[in-house]
């Protein structure tokens, strides 16, 4: 491998580090800022697995029986107590941001600036609204159920904790969605000269920016399908 | 650069309403309170096709190049091991906190065996 028959432009130390990275070679044909984004929801998707698998061991080695969700996340509604249906309100509400989400980046795609930006703002509006609605979650169980993260009245000890960091960390990132939804939505509407169909002069387009900023939030989205199933309904 | 990603409004707006269909299978799976091996089965089933519907439509990972999407998908089936290997070593935990902590009703009375203690 490292013989003489290295080309001449093959430095070592930190100048070959630099030259191999701005190597004229690339594996992904995409936008750059479309494949950094993927490696950083790739890296994401780590973080998440580790937390639902650390839940899962958690669960599984628990002695003590764990809390119903069904039950612990029910709301009366007049009469009736319906299981869960905070949580199920808050899944249309991200399914239904994903949706406009996915429209934005279509409108943005033919170049529609405004109606992107509108979309990505409604969709912004959502993801403020479920953070809202989690707000909310969070305080009925902190105040009326009395669940801390290291214990609670309704069994093991451990769902607090589960609780509290996964659903948490997950409200972060909705909430860094909405700033960021909002930046780009802002900035597709003072469109800049600059920022048009341009050359491979490593600038993004409009519609890649926007593009981009789909991806997280539809990532987003997936993490919570994983959420949903695993911590609400198991 | 020829951007060819380009699909009909309609196409998003039918998945959304799929997304909501299934969604409402996993709410109505909690509200009959389907229990035991159904349950879990339903429950992987509807979340399955949820991802796969975001992924691939809404993330546009139908239609990216081959190189993209493995670099993608293939790297997350090491948490399959990590789930085995801690499904494993959990399974033996709480196997193990059965035998040594006994809960407090129970402790006293009969050991695991269901001879008394001394």
């Amino acid at each position: 491998m490292s013989d003489s028959t290295s080309s001449p432009t093959s430095s070592s130390g930190v100048y070959g580090l630099a030259a191999d990275w701005s190597g004229d070679r690339e594996a992904f044909k995409v936008p750059w800022g479309k494949a950094m984004m993927w490696v950083f929801l790739l890296s994401d998707t780590f973080v998440f697995g580790i937390f639902l698998s650390g839940y899962m061991a958690v669960r599984m080695t628990t002695a003590e029986p764990w809390p119903n969700p069904s039950e612990v996340f029910a709301l009366q509604l007049g009469a009736t107590r319906l299981p869960l249906i905070l949580i199920a309100i808050m899944t249309f509400v991200l399914i239904s941001s994903s949706g406009t989400m996915a429209m934005a980046v279509n409108f943005a795609g033919r170049g529609d600036r405004v109606r992107a930006a509108a979309l990505m703002l409604a969709t912004a509006a959502l993801g403020a609204a479920f953070v809202g609605m989690q707000a909310f979650e969070w305080t009925k169980l902190i105040v009326s159920e009395g669940i801390r993260p290291w214990g609670n009245p309704l069994g093991a000890a451990q769902f607090g904790a589960c609780f509290f960091m996964i659903t948490g960390f997950h409200g972060l990132h909705v909430s860094v969605g909405v700033i960021y939804l909002t930046t780009v939505a802002v900035r597709l509407l003072g469109h800049r000269h600059s920022d048009g169909p341009s050359p491979d002069n490593g600038h993004l387009r409009d519609a890649d920016r926007v593009e981009i900023a789909g991806l997280y939030w539809h990532f987003v989205d997936l993490v919570w399908v994983f959420i949903f199933a695993f911590f609400y309904l198991w | 650069m020829t951007h060819g990603q380009q699909h009909p409004v309609g196409l998003y707006l039918k998945i959304w309403g799929l997304l909501f269909v299934l969604s409402a299978c996993s709410y109505l799976v909690d509200y009959f309170h389907v229990q035991g091996a159904l349950r879990w089965t339903l429950i992987l089933t509807f979340m399955f096709y949820k991802a796969a519907l975001i992924a691939s439509v809404f993330m546009h990972l139908a239609w990216e190049r081959l190189a993209l999407v493995c670099a993608i998908l293939i790297p997350p089936l090491c948490l399959l091991v990590l789930v085995t290997m801690m499904a494993l070593e959990a399974d033996y935990i709480h196997t193990a906190r059965g035998t040594y902590f006994v809960a407090p009703a129970a402790a006293g009375v009969t050991g695991k065996d269901g001879a008394p203690r001394p």
